[in-house]
Formats: structure tokens, C-alpha cells, sequence
């Protein structure tokens, strides 16, 4: 029992928060900052199966998070919105369709991940780095040009699925599924990594050639990898956008995979607690950063000396955080955990959980 | 029938010849030499027999199967294991690690059974568990099984590679200059190691080595190239007195 | 054929921005193996640092003519930016390099000054966007249809000028030969007795000092200034420099101006939102053809 203390205090914490939203304990604010987390930990979990373990550079994540997104809102709205003609579903269908809809646009993302794949056969590093930049233009681009969802005005209407899913029960339903979708990414991950079959991917990081010749298959485990990270970044898509009910190209563009890598790296690369750690400081620090009361009090000295100077919160928010990400590289320029897990640093946790 | 045949065997890089009619034949269960000055086109010969190089012209056949388009893992896969000339380990992995991940060639289960945690993969992982601590015990490395390579000294990292490259269950192992940075008493110790896995093995042994003292005392029949052409062959004794390997390696005005 | 010929000029004139800031990217990956994703940003500082200069010697205190500020607002202009681009250098970069970091982590500090520097100035000079002054008399020459502006040609020959100044550094000067052995190997260049932190910041100087010089060039051109005019065109730079073989002086030059006649090619036959997209896809097609790049010499790991 001893060894299963994690789980059941990680489930109980989420049972919990799910309850306080229920009856009203947590604000509507509070619930979608849980839920910015949530995806955020997918994003990074997924970004640093790639970046951290496999150890190449990929610097367009947001290119896989937007077909998600797409795909599964397409999806959304032809089966419970009005914006594309009638509904095809019953609304009452909802709840079941709803965790479909947000695999599929993860399954066609993992199919866009092969665009990257298959380069990493033959080239890696900064060349790969320079691909996967291009394919996240050519995606954003390639929506920007469809007008049939929207083009750049972006999409909506997605909320109709919410809607309907809240007529049967009048419960968190977005932050129940982005809960159990984080852990179901975070425990997919874990297994993978932890497999021998897995563990192939670290050994291509290290030492390509060796991996080759000791009998592991790189291109299919670059395929597997790629396709389960973006897969991964599919599923935060289509989340992200029934969260915030409408989505734009420009959501997704390399301001967003950089907030990803920025993530994966804060985390340390090739480690997964590093990776959730990361997200959930990240998330933290730019909600906390966007309250303009705060900007103010930090800027007070310097608009004492310039009274005219009226900074925003929205703009100066990514000055220090930038600012801050660069002092934390020069203290601890591998990360916050290295490549080392959490039970790595405090052996006495492994004794509560048993991951396998 | 021999285990590995090579005919013909030519490799150009641009207008250089690395190879040229390089051919051999061994059967089952022997310890061939290939020795040759610097950049003689040895190591070509390894990576052309594992795959990492499709040859010009000539055929290279593993228990009389061609390998030609094959990649590097699949030719692993049929049984031929190799070494490196300057240690490739995952230097950041555990030994046991390091040996477990050369167990992908007897994956007996998919990406989804690593998700879901079958039966199958439970009982894959622990058949390759088994293997590998078996290995290590084998090759007195068990203590070491949760160190990181890179701790430790360069004699125990040239065992653990030599281990590593076991635990494929190789027909045919290719030792890449096995003794390179070692000292006196870690080349007696690998002497042994080479001739106890010979003797309990049952494999056939290719090597590349410098240390006369090594080849000597383990190959039954030795090679010998210069310029990738093949320039005399026979046992340790033929080879010492041979003019033309004497010429190849310690030049013309020597004679 | 004008239509064609038109379109050909416009072509070098973009291919000659790209060109002048991807050899920038590839000066300081040549030498450090370090994308420097900050120097997208650090083109739109030097356009930004060309408008004060100007806005400076035009004003009331100096009050030169427009023709004489062009000629002193140009070493002015690329002596501040190779400032911006060697401070960047000391106080990020050199740390994270002293510290022995992850490469990648340094990369990920470049991205971060990067976005400093955009929001930086978001923050300090607002959002309004700032117009430049006109410097140089407009003078259009007319060949039949093709109309060709002075200042089209005179980008056109800064960018060769800079390119065959910057070959010449490279591969014909003893400087040069320092800052090609850094890139093979930073271990052995000290031993040798050359001092690696001045190669490395002369290379700063020289890569910073001719994206300020795009800078001015780019504002003299389009003379409407905005934060965030250095992000698209330095991400696209960079990939150009990738697919003329990024390390290499001829291949960021041929990138650039290839990135360059894409553009313009695609946009005068397509409707121009569909330009990024047939411009990034040829280039990966390319990339996926030809891995290493136009120039790019493939790295063989030694087995």
C-alpha cells in the first residue's frame, strides 16, 4: 500500500480540485489557470520527449498543437455546433464524443508529425531545428490560406460542445478532462521512457552509431517518437481550444513553440518531472506577472524617476520573464533538474510510489 | 558452409580506394586476425561488414545470406556484434541499461504494449532483465551493473562494451582494436577475456589489433593489408618473417 | 518582360536584406556553432538606433543636410549595433560558454534576449510606430517599364560589397583563419596562442555591425519602424542561411538571395498570403533533398 502513496494522493488532490470547482470554491479565473497548466504539462511532457530525451532541436511544437486544435474543433462544431450547418450528433452524445473528437485531432497531429520524421532519418541537429521551424510557418500559413474555417479570422463556435455537455450535468467538465488528459499524457510518457523499448530514443541521443549497431531500429524509433510527441501536442490543441472556444493561426506560431521549449529547458532536458515542474512554474509566473498592480509596484522606482512612463502588464510581462529565464540559466545553466528526476534527488520518495 | 564470406570486396570514397579485393572466408568458430598500418582500410572492412557502408562492387554473405541493402541494425540482428575503436558506450545510462537496450533486436513487443503494460511486455522485460544480469555476472561486472559508464576506468569500459556487444548472442563478434589505450596488465586480462569467450561462446572472432603481443597469442590466422589491398596472410609466424609486411610497416630502407 | 525584369529587381533587393542578416546568423555559427536567435532583433535595434541617429543629425542641435547624415548616420549606426550584438555576447553568451552549459541552453538564452529586446523596446518607446526620415533624394531611372530607385541598387551593392568583404575576412586574413579553426575545434585554439574571446568578439562586432547596416538600409526602404519587424524577417534570414549551408559565407549570401527570388516568385503569381507557404516549402523541400544545405559540407562521424 505504502508504495502506492503517490498515486492515491495525486488522484485525491485532483478529485478534490474538480470538487472545488464543482461547488464553487474556485473561480472561474483559478479553474482556467489549473487548466493552462494542465496544458502547458502536456506541452512540455511532449516537447521533451523530442528535445529532452532524443536530444534533437525541435522548435515548431506549435505547428503539431495547432492541427490538433483544428482538427479536433472542426470536428467539434460539425458534430454539436451550428457554424457549419446542422449538428450531426445529438447533444446528448456529448460527453462520449467529446474525449474522441480531442484523440482524433491528436491522431491526425501524430500523422503531421511524420512531415518531421521522416527529414530526421537523414539529417539532425540544426538542420532538423530549421525544418520543424519551417513546418510550423507552413502549417500556420497553410490555415491562414483555408477559408473555409476561417483563414486568419480563426475559428469558432466549439463552446457548443461545452454548452451541450453542460446541459447534462452542470459540472468543471473542461477541467475534469484537461485533469485527466494531463495524466494520461504524464503516465503514457512515464511508460515509454521507462520501457527498454524507450529507452532506445535516449540511446540515439547519446550516441547515434552505437544505437544503430547495437541492433535498435533509429528511423521507426525517431517515427515512434516523433509521431507520439506530437500526437501529444494534438491533444493540447484540441483542449486548448474548447478552453478558450475560438482559435487563430497566429495562437500557434513560434512565440508559442518557444514558450514550449522554454519550458522543456527551465525543466532540464530528459527529465520528465522537470518538464511538469517547469509548466507549472511557467504557467505560475505569467499569470502572476499579468496583474498590473504588480508591474507597477516592481516598476515603482523607475517611473518615480519617469512619471510620464506608463508600463503595461501585457508588455512587460515579457521583458522579465525572459529576464528571469536568463538569470536562472546563468545560476543553473542545465535547468531546474538537470537530466535527473525528482526520486533522483530525494531517493526517500521512491519508497511511495511504484511506477510500473 | 562459412559463417561469414567476403568476395571481391571494393570500396571507393571519391577518387580514394579504401578496399580493393578484399575477400575471406571463416567458418564457425574461428579467431582471424587483420592487422595493417594506420589508415590501411581496416575499419572500413568493420563498417562495411556491419552495414554502415554498401560496398562498390564485391558481395559480403553471413551463413551464406548476402547482406547487401541491409542497415546496420539488421545485419546486428543476424547475429554479427561489434566494437568500436574509441569506446562508443551511452556513457550516460547505467551498464545494465547499456545492455538491456541491445536487447531491441529481440523486442518481442510493439510501442502500444510499452503503453498499456501486457503480459507480453512483463514478461519481454524480464526475459531481458534476466539476460543481462546473467551477462554481467558472466563477465564479473555485476557490481558495476548501476554505474554510469563514464565513471568507470577505461579497462572496465572496453569489458563493458565487449559485454554490451555479447549480450546480442553473436555468431560473429568484430573486436575494433580491442587493446587500444590500454596498459600491460588490462591487455592480459583482455588476452584472457577474448580467449575465455572464444573457448565458452562459441563464436567466431574478427579482430583488428595493433599489439603484436595480442594478435600473437589469439589469432589462428592473420591477415594483413596496406592500401586496402591484402598483402599477405597466414599464421603469427608466417606473418613475422613475411618481407612484404615487414616493408608495409616498417618501410622500404629496413629490409 | 518588364513585368519579369521588374519582379528580378525587387527579388535582389529582398534576397540583398535576407543575405545581409543571414551572414550575421552564420559569422557566429560559423565560429561558435551557436544559432544566435537574438539577431533577427538585433537588425531591428540597428533600424531603430539608424532613426535616432538620423532623427539626431537632422535635428535642431547638429542640423546636417539629409546627404551628409546618410554618410555619418552608416558608420554611427553599425558602430552601436556591433555594441548591442558584443553586450549581448558578454553578459548572456560568454557566462553560459565559460559554464561549459548545453549548447542548446545557449540557444534558448539567445531566444530569450531576443524577445527582450522586442518587448524592451515595446516597453520603452511604446507602440506607435516610428517613421523614417527620407535621407537620400529619391532618383528613379526609368529602362522602358523597369523602374529601378537609387536605393534599390544601392542595397543591392551593399549586400555584394559586404559579402566579398566578409570572404575576404574569412578566408584570406589571419583572423579569419582563427575564427574558421574555432568552429573545428575550441579546445585546441587556445593552446595555439590565439586569444578566443577576441575572435569571438570580433565576430559579434562584425555580425552585428552589418545587420545595423541592414538596419539603416531596410529603414531607408521601408520607412515604417515597429518592435517587431526584426522577428519574421531574422526567422527567415536564419532559414536561408541554413539552406545555403549555415557556416558558410557563400552559402548564407546564395540562401538569401534564393530565399529572396522565392518570394518575390511566388507572390507574382499567387496571391501574396500564399507566400510563406510556397517559400517554406520549397525550402524544406530543399532541405530535404540536399540535408546539409546548398554549401553545407556533410559532418562524417567518424565510426
Amino acid at each position: 500500500m505504502k508504495d502506492k502513496t503517490l498515486q492515491i494522493v495525486l488522484a485525491l488532490s485532483c478529485i478534490f480540485l474538480i470538487a472545488m470547482a464543482q461547488f464553487g470554491m474556485i473561480g472561474n479565473y483559478i479553474q482556467a489557470v489549473f487548466m493552462f497548466v494542465g496544458i502547458n504539462i502536456i506541452m512540455s511532457t511532449s516537447l521533451n520527449l523530442v528535445n529532452g530525451n532524443m536530444g534533437e532541436f525541435s522548435c515548431g511544437h506549435a505547428a503539431f498543437m495547432c492541427v490538433g486544435a483544428y482538427v479536433s474543433s472542426v470536428l467539434s462544431v460539425l458534430f454539436f455546433g451550428k457554424t457549419l450547418g446542422d449538428p450531426l450528433l445529438p447533444s446528448y452524445m456529448a460527453v462520449f464524443i467529446f474525449p474522441i473528437i480531442i484523440l482524433i485531432g491528436g491522431v491526425v497531429a501524430a500523422i503531421a508529425g511524420i512531415i518531421v520524421a521522416l527529414p530526421s532519418f537523414k539529417t539532425r541537429g540544426d538542420y532538423l531545428a530549421i525544418i520543424t521551424i519551417a513546418v510550423n510557418y507552413i502549417i500556420i500559413s497553410a490555415i491562414e490560406n483555408m477559408s473555409f474555417i476561417g483563414g486568419s479570422r480563426g475559428f469558432q463556435g466549439m463552446k457548443d460542445t461545452v454548452w451541450a455537455m453542460l446541459d447534462i450535468f452542470n459540472g468543471p467538465w473542461m477541467l475534469m478532462w484537461v485533469t485527466v488528459f494531463t495524466i494520461f499524457t504524464v503516465w503514457i510518457i512515464r511508460r515509454f521512457v521507462s520501457s527498454t523499448y524507450g529507452k532506445g530514443i535516449n540511446a540515439i541521443c547519446q550516441d547515434e552509431v552505437a544505437a544503430e549497431i547495437m541492433s535498435v531500429n533509429t528511423d521507426k524509433m525517431k517515427l515512434v517518437n516523433f509521431m507520439l510527441s506530437s500526437g501529444l501536442a494534438g491533444i493540447a490543441g484540441g483542449l486548448f481550444a474548447h478552453i478558450v472556444g475560438y482559435v487563430n493561426p497566429q495562437s500557434f506560431n513560434i512565440l508559442k513553440s518557444t514558450e514550449a521549449m522554454v519550458m522543456v529547458y527551465l525543466g532540464g532536458m530528459g527529465s520528465l518531472s522537470g518538464a511538469v515542474l517547469a509548466a507549472i512554474l511557467f504557467t505560475g509566473l505569467m499569470e502572476v506577472l499579468r496583474s498590473q498592480a504588480l508591474i507597477e509596484f516592481i516598476l515603482s522606482p523607475v517611473t518615480f524617476v519617469f512619471p510620464e512612463w506608463e508600463p503595461s502588464a501585457g508588455v512587460i510581462k515579457w521583458v522579465l520573464i525572459p529576464l528571469i529565464l536568463v538569470l536562472l540559466m546563468q545560476f543553473r545553466p542545465e535547468g531546474i533538474m538537470g537530466n535527473k528526476e525528482l526520486s533522483d534527488w530525494f531517493p526517500k520518495l521512491k519508497k511511495y510510489y511504484k511506477f510500473k | 558452409m562459412s559463417l561469414l564470406n567476403i568476395d571481391g570486396l571494393t570500396q571507393r570514397f571519391g577518387g580514394l580506394q579504401a578496399v580493393s579485393e578484399f575477400s575471406v572466408d571463416m567458418k564457425g568458430g574461428e579467431l582471424m586476425g587483420l592487422i595493417g598500418p594506420n589508415g590501411a582500410g581496416k575499419t572500413t572492412i568493420f563498417n562495411l561488414i556491419s552495414g554502415f557502408y554498401q560496398p562498390t562492387e564485391g558481395t559480403i554473405s553471413l551463413n551464406g545470406k548476402p547482406t547487401a541493402g541491409l542497415k546496420p541494425h539488421q545485419v546486428t540482428s543476424m547475429g554479427v556484434a561489434r566494437t568500436f575503436q574509441n569506446i562508443r558506450l551511452w556513457h550516460d545510462m547505467t551498464v545494465l541499461d547499456n545492455i538491456r537496450i541491445s536487447q531491441h533486436y529481440r523486442m518481442g513487443y510493439s510501442v502500444w504494449d510499452s503503453f498499456l503494460r501486457t503480459k507480453k511486455y512483463i514478461r519481454c522485460e524480464k526475459a531481458i532483465e534476466t539476460i543481462a544480469y546473467d551477462l554481467l555476472e558472466a563477465m564479473s561486472l555485476k557490481e558495476f551493473a548501476e554505474e554510469l559508464p563514464k565513471n568507470l576506468p577505461y579497462g572496465l569500459q572496453r569489458r563493458v562494451e565487449i559485454a554490451r556487444a555479447m549480450s546480442i548472442k553473436p555468431h560473429l563478434l568484430l573486436l575494433d582494436e580491442p587493446a587500444a589505450g590500454l596498459n600491460s596488465s588490462d591487455v592480459e586480462d583482455l588476452i584472457k577475456l577474448i580467449r575465455w569467450i572464444h573457448e565458452n561462446f562459441d563464436i567466431t572472432i574478427f579482430m583488428i589489433e595493433h599489439q603484436m603481443k595480442v594478435v600473437t597469442s589469439l589469432c589462428q590466422w592473420i591477415k594483413v593489408i596496406d592500401f586496402g589491398a591484402t598483402i599477405a596472410e597466414g599464421t603469427a609466424e608466417d606473418i613475422q618473417s613475411n618481407p612484404a609486411v615487414i616493408k608495409a610497416y616498417l618501410g622500404d630502407d629496413n629490409i | 518582360m518588364d513585368f519579369i525584369i521588374q519582379n528580378i529587381l525587387n527579388a535582389l533587393q529582398w534576397g540583398s536584406f535576407y543575405a545581409l542578416i543571414a551572414l550575421g546568423y552564420t559569422l557566429v555559427y560559423g565560429v561558435l556553432t551557436l544559432i544566435n536567435f537574438a539577431h533577427g532583433d538585433i537588425f531591428m535595434v540597428g533600424a531603430y538606433i539608424a532613426f535616432f541617429v538620423a532623427s539626431w543629425l537632422l535635428g535642431p542641435v547638429i542640423g546636417l543636410d539629409p546627404t551628409w547624415t546618410f554618410v555619418l548616420a552608416i558608420p554611427i549606426t553599425m558602430f552601436l549595433t556591433a555594441g548591442v550584438g558584443v553586450t549581448l555576447e558578454r553578459i548572456a553568451y560568454r557566462p553560459l560558454r565559460r559554464k561549459g552549459a548545453h549548447r542548446l541552453y545557449v540557444v534558448i538564452t539567445a531566444l530569450m534576449c531576443g524577445l527582450i529586446l522586442e518587448y524592451g523596446n515595446l516597453a520603452c518607446l511604446g507602440a506607435s510606430r516610428k517613421k523614417f526620415p527620407d535621407l537620400l533624394e529619391k532618383v528613379i531611372w526609368h529602362f522602358g517599364d523597369v523602374a529601378v530607385t537609387n536605393l534599390k541598387v544601392l542595397v543591392i551593392f551593399a549586400a555584394i560589397a559586404v559579402f566579398i568583404f566578409l570572404n575576404f575576412i574569412v578566408t584570406k586574413t589571419k583572423i579569419g583563419m582563427a575564427m574558421r579553426g574555432i568552429s573545428y575545434d575550441k579546445f585546441a585554439i587556445p593552446l595555439m596562442g590565439i586569444p578566443i574571446d577576441a575572435i569571438i568578439v570580433f565576430t559579434f562586432i562584425l555580425g552585428s555591425s552589418f545587420a545595423g547596416l541592414a538596419g539603416l538600409l531596410f529603414a531607408m526602404s521601408y520607412p515604417v519602424l515597429e518592435p517587431f519587424m526584426g522577428a519574421l524577417i531574422g526567422w527567415k534570414a536564419f532559414i536561408a542561411a541554413v539552406v545555403g549551408g549555415i557556416g558558410d559565407i557563400r552559402g548564407a549570401f546564395y540562401g538569401g538571395f534564393l530565399l529572396g527570388f522565392i518570394e518575390v516568385g511566388v507572390v507574382s503569381i499567387f496571391p501574396s498570403t500564399y507566400r510563406d507557404l510556397f517559400a517554406f516549402s520549397i525550402l524544406l523541400i530543399i532541405l530535404w533533398m540536399k540535408p546539409t544545405g546548398l554549401f553545407g559540407v556533410a559532418k562524417n562521424t567518424k565510426i
